[in-house]
């Protein structure tokens, strides 16, 4: 059986255009709207209610705004009877009185309200989670970094951390684009995004590193198109089972999850073609060769007999 | 031919087994119960329980069963909203000799809860419950310890007759004395009290000053001493509170986690939580006219003065006869007819109340309550939370005989009566807090993300499976068989580490069950691969499985490392995916390596094969 060889790196500037764009656009979303931050990292209030019957969603920012919360943010939450209200931090914090207060203001209509949930965060312990957050991603992106150089080679450590950043920064511009909320649960989602995206793409560097010690002659170009051809299926079916069971998470997993598996789903769908387009150019623009790849002295890694 | 040695194929099944074991209690599913105990510890008689049962079939509050085991009653529910109606009308059929808590008891068989396995912990999300989050006043601990040095040092320096001039300069005390001649024995009469501390003296003046503080060691000490001492003191109240499986945790540098399963009511919960409150007792200060005091913003010598309930001025003597940690116990009583807190005292407490009631019969004598209390303002857009202490003169009471160690204080509502015995017995915080977190979660919303975490990952395995067997088939079926296998593993990892399962952790194990697959792809993948070449079945598995090893194992590292990452710098939510995440990386390389390896060499390894179906 013969499999004509697809090109893909013919398609590189192409690509590189897309990503480009791509990147524009997330870098000027997140610089000119910023993230749509959940309540974890500005504080505030968030209540969660359940009706008897669907209320009109505008019915209740009017019932909350003569009630005395005007800036409250209402949302259905999972099903049309659910609502989510968020309200912003207030002078005299009280979540008590807020709470019954909103309860009150609410169970005036003849429609029956059902207090299911209600958090509180004080707006300092969200600084500290950006902060956090941040140096968690950078902490992940050093250790990664190291790894690479310590089993590949530093040329191919700079090609996987772009992926990485790449599909980060696209993950996070589409959230910032359609402003979705950025909460923990998506946080989390997008430094598993950096594990998947990575995962995939030293897949894709492993067989460079086999095939340029398999075939020192070949072309750096030809090398790295044989390699992704070859580890082709295997990225497109591992990336398909995940984006099922992603799909079933999104569909079934109710409003607290959504956030997490659109992220994910973003993630790894980006995550695929970084790892056949971006991270293997950057490498062929980094001018790889054989002689990065070749062993000081014999290594035994090849030795799968578990 | 492909065959595993004997040792390597039984160590698969004893993993597999151990897996099965350990992630059994999970199968048997939790009912919602109440757990009764003796305030006294003691066991409850027979007579007791069948008490209990007939007020629980009276009251028709559908339970389940009732067992005594150990020194406890378990009643078990059907339903949530039973359990809490059930455990209400316990409280109220009891009283105050018992302690009620709701809890979830595993339905687990006894041949199995017997050698001690537990399901996995749900976490709150998934439960339903009070999540807490206080921030430790730690400022206030370091100026307490400052104004106790601050009295130390004055009684001394009182002592020897020296004069001087003490005042608080931020972290420092700086102390003037008036005489420069006493510079030297002021100085000693310091390290006496303690000889640790840092003393600079200034001389620049006329008079020389001394400059007193605390060394970075100490301040670390007391700031660590404080934290470790509220977290003991809320486990105390937390106790008191009867929750089942209560959480009081340190996080990071100055935060307490409190997490109360089953509680419904956070104000209650906080309000005990985050309560400073404890009594002194003083005398009276009768010859001095209150309302002169007030008007005049000052209390005579010896005196100070404090507001009553009704916000009337009262002058108390300065010198406190016993304060609130000279008490062994407080309980909630009545007193002829009205509510009151009982109070026994310790020795020295014992000795001061005896002595006091003595000489002063008939002379009046009053509680003060004492309360920290947190305010939040706004300043220039930022919100700052600081405390208030409150004074308040709750009852004076005259003194009609000698008394020692115990006796009654009155003057409370019953509410107060119950939260001040509660607090009191539990001791007091060394420093205040301030709440900067809380969720609620009702016991409906629980019950609604574990159905739908585990619909999603019903439905997600269901389609994966269906698409590896059209896609490998047989060996589709070896890595379906591998998925279960792996999925029992990261069920029994989390049941064996008792780590709760979140609905983050549950989208970790969703997102497992994805990934899981992976290695087996990159296994099957290759073996294609050879087979394509022209190798015969036999050497394509073999080759397979070798050079997919490496892939694998770079692969899975790196990913690890993200969440290693984020297991150690997460907290909440982040830690809770994290460790699903970690767990399910590593039971994965073992069932696609090895587990579906063995199974590859038990079906395909023994025989020749013509054409291998992948």
């Amino acid at each position: 059986m013969i499999i004509k060889e697809i090109n893909f790196l013919s398609k590189r500037y192409f690509a590189l255009t897309c990503s480009v764009i791509l990147l524009l656009t997330s870098l000027a979303s997140l610089t000119f709207q910023g993230l749509n931050p959940g309540i974890e990292f500005t504080g505030g209030f968030s209540i969660e209610v359940s009706y008897q019957e669907p209320p009109a969603i505008n019915d209740i920012r009017n019932e909350l705004a003569s009630g005395g919360f005007p800036e409250a943010i209402v949302q259905s939450f999972g099903s049309s009877k659910d609502i989510n209200i968020r309200i912003m931090p207030r002078e005299n914090i009280d979540n008590k009185t807020i709470g019954k207060q909103i309860e009150a203001i609410l169970n005036n209509s003849t429609n029956a309200v059902e207090l299911r949930g209600s958090e509180f965060v004080s707006p300092q312990v969200g600084d500290e989670l950006t902060e956090q957050g941040g140096l968690a991603m950078l902490f992940a992106l050093m250790m990664i970094m190291i790894y690479i150089i310590f089993r590949f080679q530093w040329k191919f450590a700079i090609g996987a951390v772009l992926a990485l950043i790449h599909d980060v920064l696209i993950t996070m511009g589409v959230f910032s684009l359609f402003q979705l909320s950025f909460d923990l649960a998506v946080l989390a989602a997008i430094l598993a995004v950096v594990g998947y995206s990575l995962n995939d793409t030293i897949v894709v560097f492993d067989r460079i590193r086999e095939n340029f010690r398999l075939r020192r002659k070949s072309e750096t170009l030809d090398v790295i198109n044989t390699s992704i051809n070859q580890t082709i299926s295997r990225t497109l079916i591992t990336s398909g089972t995940t984006l099922l069971v992603l799909l079933a998470l999104y569909i079934l997993g109710g409003k607290s999850l959504e956030g997490f598996s659109i992220a994910l789903i973003i993630g790894v769908i980006i995550g695929t073609y970084s790892s056949i387009f971006v991270a293997t150019t950057s490498v062929l623009f980094l001018d790889v060769s054989t002689t990065d790849l070749m062993p000081i002295k014999q290594e035994k890694i090849d030795d799968g007999r578990p | 031919m492909n065959q595993y040695p004997l040792w390597k194929n039984l160590m698969v099944l004893v993993v597999v087994m151990l897996g099965v074991w350990f992630a059994l209690p999970n199968f048997y599913g939790e009912d919602p119960a109440v757990v009764i105990a003796k305030e006294n510890g003691q066991a409850f008689s027979k007579l007791e329980t069948s008490d209990i049962e007939q007020h629980l079939q009276k009251i028709n509050s559908g339970y389940k069963s009732i067992r005594r085991q150990s020194n406890q009653i378990l009643i078990r529910y059907e339903q949530v909203e039973e359990q809490l109606s059930g455990s209400d009308s316990m409280r109220a059929f009891l009283g105050r000799s018992s302690t009620v808590a709701l809890t979830f008891a595993p339905r687990t068989p006894n041949w199995i809860s017997g050698f001690g396995l537990k399901p996995m912990s749900l976490g709150l999300d998934l439960r339903g419950g009070v999540h807490f989050k206080f921030q430790v006043d730690l400022d206030a601990a370091i100026e307490q310890r400052l104004n106790q040095y601050i009295a130390d040092i004055n009684k001394a320096l009182i002592d020897k007759r020296i004069r001087r001039n003490i005042k608080k300069q931020g972290n420092i005390i700086s102390i003037e004395l008036s005489d420069p001649e006493d510079l030297s024995s002021a100085r000693s009469l310091i390290r006496e009290i303690d000889p640790l501390l840092e003393i600079k003296t200034l001389t620049t003046n006329l008079s020389p000053v001394l400059q007193v503080a605390m060394t970075q060691d100490q301040l670390k000490q007391r700031r660590d001493f404080a934290i470790q001492q509220n977290i003991l003191t809320m486990r105390n109240r937390v106790n008191e509170l009867g929750v089942a499986e209560p959480i009081v945790q340190r996080q990071g540098l100055d935060r307490i986690v409190v997490q109360l399963p089953g509680v419904q009511d956070p104000t209650q919960a906080e309000r005990i939580l985050g309560a400073t409150a404890t009594l002194e007792f003083r005398m009276v200060c009768e010859n001095e006219s209150a309302f002169d005091a007030e008007a005049k913003g000052r209390a005579p010598i010896g005196c100070e003065l404090f507001v009553d309930r009704t916000g009337n001025p009262v002058l108390l003597k300065k010198k406190t006869i016993v304060s609130g940690d000279q008490l062994i116990d407080a309980s909630q009583t009545f007193s002829e007819g009205r509510p009151a807190v009982s109070i026994r005292l310790d020795n020295k407490g014992s000795q001061s109340m005896l002595e006091t009631t003595k000489r002063n019969l008939n002379k009046p004598m009053a509680v003060l309550f004492i309360q920290q209390r947190q305010e939040t303002k706004e300043q220039d857009g930022q919100f700052v939370t600081s405390s208030v202490l409150e004074k308040e003169v709750i009852n004076i009471a005259t003194i009609r005989g000698v008394f020692s160690s115990q006796f009654e204080i009155t003057g409370v509502s019953p509410v107060e009566a119950k939260n001040l015995a509660i607090l009191l017995r539990a001791g007091a915080l060394a420093a205040p807090i301030f709440k900067v977190e809380e969720k609620t979660i009702g016991p409906s919303l629980g019950q609604d993300n574990i159905n739908r975490g585990f619909q999603a990952i019903l439905i997600g395995l269901a389609m994966v499976v269906l698409f590896m067997i059209f896609y490998y088939k047989g060996f589709g079926l070896i890595a379906n068989f591998g998925l279960f296998i792996n999925l029992t593993l990261v069920i029994a990892l989390l049941s064996l580490l008792q780590a709760s399962l979140t609905l983050p952790g549950i989208a970790g194990i969703v997102l497992t069950v994805g990934m899981a697959v992976d290695a087996n792809v990159l296994i099957f993948e290759r073996i294609r691969e050879e087979i394509r070449i022209g190798n015969s079945p036999q050497a394509s598995i073999t080759a397979g499985y070798q050079k997919a090893f490496g892939t694998i194992a770079d692969a899975n590292i790196t990913t690890l490392i993200a969440a290693l990452v984020l297991f150690t710098f997460g907290t909440g939510p982040i830690k809770g995916f994290a460790i699903t995440l970690t767990l399910g990386i590593i039971t994965s390389m073992f069932t696609a390596i090895i587990a579906s390896r063995a199974i590859v060499n038990i079906v395909y390894g023994q025989r020749t094969i013509n054409k291998l179906r992948i």
